[in-house]
């Protein structure tokens, strides 16, 4: 089946990077911002023949104040907690209008987005109603770790000791005391056939998985770190670098499940610890070294058990064949 | 050919959604809209009706999903009540907003609590400002004619507003009525086939759904401010329209009885039945008492309603919901809004009865006529008056 609907796919490379925009530039994004450039990348991927569907939140803001427009490519935003509702009209919309004969039948790519409050949160039913369904959609969670749009709220995706507005670090706290919900686990409890994290600093990888997610057919879910410049307090000009150290460091592993099997995409043999990723973020600047190292053997526990989720999904390579010791008689 | 059935009004909803060929139906069950949406499901599963049938999880992504399917283009179609209205409350102010035709039907059910899954409006009275053309049916032949009309009236390229069709829950969509149903090709030349002004379409790309900023927020709600009042003639010459076809004649408001009537009864929904029966028997007995009834609710039917009461010394509205620590009842509200500017203008006292599946009988009519000629005489003892309440 996934073979099938793959067939079409040609890997996007360096030098075969689509030229197309869905989202324009002059949109007002903070400078520096990483979510807009991975939904950027999102787009690319996607290509023209797409319909966008976006939650109310930083991105749906900052691209849509009328009357003007970031979208090239049409685009739809009705509510916070309802994208993944929306994106399920719109694509049974077109397949009802298909099958009647009352639009060409064509293929048109469906993706819905919504940060991680939208997801994780507050769209965590919509989103689940959508993926059992099994919609042909693909749902794009841009990963921010807070309600960055209301002003730096804590979500459930807010990491364990980020300080936020309504999580806030003081002499009574530690800042979120609580962990981060594992959503790309919770997509691929719906038994839906792909499931992936990216980051928008491994913008091959991502764009890549964007294609597939978009090829096949059936709902697809893509997890992307998206780092904030003015919700995690780091310089400007960090937002790839931070990005490309939550991978390294083991913080955000890059992986796909295709069908139920795990595939790690990048095995980082000699990670850089949590404290090197946490120094340029001043979300965790009051931290100290004992939560540090607590919270360090979470993201190692955490790193072993998707190992063994790649090892547990893949059968094991055919023993090799018997060789007799013994020398011809 | 138009068949005349003896059927469930709740299936007689559902076969107006088929004649009318909706593309999308998407619905989360709720009691008394169950009916409607089960039997719409099988349809769907029979191959008589050609649609993609949504079985959400809520009835906020019905709505939602309403709003995706028909900013593709699709006749898009969903029902609910009470509980599952209430839930949908965010999205429906977006319908309009978005300028999409979903039509709905509410079969209207008390809100809880306490819990409770019989009839009232005060459903459908929390959801007065949602931009949304309003209608209610009295019975089953309503039910279905105000079904068709509403895909006719949402999607004229004039309106391209959303429409609420209103029944009675149990007492309208669990009986078994006779009426008159007409078939797919009866219905095709009466609604054309839903041609979008705008769709999203990749081949044309367009941004819906746009923040609206202070410069520009008050004009967008000016927009289809307009256009809901504008309405108000597509809707009349669309029911029009249908009478010169089918033979069934539709206005906003009803009358019965009302010459020479000094006293008028104001109702909404199917207890405008037991109302004409109550005016039967006034009447009888001399009593100078009419009945007006709302059929059209939103857009506000003000010249309509105006002319049927003319002349009217006293005017007793009965609510079929409350407006807790408000003036009066909901529609009482509005009628003395209405009418406040007027030169002459009958006195309205305010009554609620029939709440949350109470029943309301020919006596209480009776007695709500009796108190309003008292109170227009000695002046109301109270706000509104709770008609068959028991102190306890
Ligand atoms: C029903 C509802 N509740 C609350 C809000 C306010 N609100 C708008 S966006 C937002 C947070 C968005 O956070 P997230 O989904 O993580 O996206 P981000 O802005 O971080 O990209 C909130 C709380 C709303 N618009 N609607
Ligand atoms: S608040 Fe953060 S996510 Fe939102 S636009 Fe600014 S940098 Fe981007
Ligand atoms: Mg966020």
């Amino acid at each position: 089946m996934i073979e099938q609907d793959l067939k079409d796919f040609q890997k996007i490379t360096q030098k075969s990077l689509p030229t197309f925009e869905g989202l324009a530039q002059g949109h007002r994004a903070c400078q520096g911002c990483g979510e807009v450039l991975a939904l950027r990348q999102v787009m690319k991927a996607m290509g023209p023949d797409t319909i966008a569907v976006s939650a109310t939140g930083c991105m749906e803001i900052i691209t849509s104040s009328f009357p003007q427009s970031a979208w090239n490519i049409p685009w739809l935003h009705v509510a916070f907690e309802n994208v993944a509702a929306v994106a399920s009209g719109v694509e049974a919309g077109l397949k009802a209008q298909m099958r009647k004969g009352k639009l060409p039948e064509k293929k048109i790519f469906i993706v819905a987005t919504a940060g991680d409050g939208g997801t994780a949160d507050i769209g965590l039913q919509a989103l689940s109603g959508a993926l059992e369904r099994g919609h042909n959609f693909v749902y794009v969670c841009l990963d921010n770790e807070a309600y960055m749009n209301t002003g730096i709220q804590r979500s459930s995706a807010t990491p364990y000791g980020a300080s936020t507005t309504t999580s806030p670090s003081g002499k009574h706290s530690i800042g979120q005391n609580t962990w981060k919900k594992d959503m790309p686990a919770i997509a691929v409890a719906h038994r839906i056939p792909y499931v992936a994290t990216a980051n928008p600093a491994y913008h091959l990888d991502l764009m890549n998985k964007i294609q597939k997610a978009k090829l096949i057919n059936g709902p697809a879910y893509v997890h992307i770190y998206s780092s904030c410049p003015t919700g995690w307090r780091h310089e400007i000009d960090k937002a790839v670098e931070v990005s490309r150290m939550a991978v390294e460091s083991r913080i955000f592993p890059l992986y796909e499940v295709i069908d139920g099997r795990y595939v790690l995409n990048r095995n980082v043999k000699k990670p850089i610890s949590v404290a090197d990723y946490f120094k340029p973020q001043r979300r965790f600047r009051h931290l100290r070294p004992d939560d540090i190292a607590h919270i360090q053997s979470r993201v190692d526990a955490d790193w072993a058990a998707l190992q063994q989720k790649v090892a547990g999904t893949n059968p094991a390579p055919p023993e090799p064949e018997a060789v007799s010791n013994k020398k011809e008689e | 050919m138009a068949k005349r059935v003896g059927m469930e009004v709740s299936l007689g909803v559902s076969e107006a959604v088929k004649v009318a060929d909706v593309d999308v139906i998407a619905a989360y069950p709720i009691t008394p809209q169950t009916h409607i949406v089960e039997h719409l499901a099988e349809l769907v599963a029979n191959g008589e009706l050609d649609a993609e049938f949504i079985p959400v999880e809520s009835e906020h992504s019905a709505m939602s999903s309403c709003v995706g399917s028909s900013a593709t283009g699709a006749r898009t179609y969903t029902a609910t009540s009470s509980q599952g209205l209430a839930l949908m409350h965010e999205i429906l102010y977006i319908v309009p907003a978005l300028r999409l035709p979903v039509v709905m039907t509410v079969a209207n059910r008390a809100l809880s609590g306490p819990i409770n899954i019989w009839n009232d409006h005060s459903d459908i009275m929390s959801e007065r400002d949602i931009g949304w053309i309003q209608t209610f049916a009295e019975n089953g032949q309503e039910a279905f004619d105000l079904s068709v009309h509403a895909f006719r009236v949402a999607e004229d390229h004039s309106v391209l507003l959303p429409v609420i069709v209103n029944l009675d829950g149990f007492t309208l969509t669990h009986v078994v009525e006779p009426f008159e149903i007409l078939d797919k090709a009866e219905v095709a030349k009466y609604l054309p086939p839903y041609k979008p002004l705008q769709r999203l379409d990749p081949e044309h790309p367009i941004t819906m759904g746009a923040v609206g900023i202070p410069e520009v927020y008050t004009e967008a709600k000016k927009q289809y401010e307009d256009a809901l009042v504008r309405s108000k003639s597509v809707v009349i010459q669309a029911w029009k329209e249908f009478g010169d076809l089918f033979g069934r004649y539709y206005h906003p408001v009803e009358t019965y009885k009302t010459e020479g009537a000094e006293t008028l009864l104001l109702t909404m929904g199917s207890v405008s039945e037991t109302a004409m029966t109550a005016i039967d028997r006034m009447r009888e007995a001399g009593k100078k008492v009419g009945l007006v009834r709302f059929r059209l609710w939103r857009p506000f039917p003000f010249e309509e309603f105006f002319e049927a009461v003319k002349g009217v010394k006293t005017l007793a509205v009965m609510d079929r919901a409350m407006s807790p620590g408000g003036p009066c009842g909901p529609v009482a509200a509005e009628v003395r809004a209405a009418l406040y500017d007027q030169p002459t203008r009958p006195k309205v006292f305010s009554f609620v009865a029939g709440l949350g599946g109470r029943d309301v009988q020919v006596s209480d009519f009776e007695e709500i006529v009796s108190r309003a000629e008292k109170y227009a005489e000695k002046g109301a003892p109270a706000t509104y008056d709770l008609i068959g309440v028991r102190e306890i």
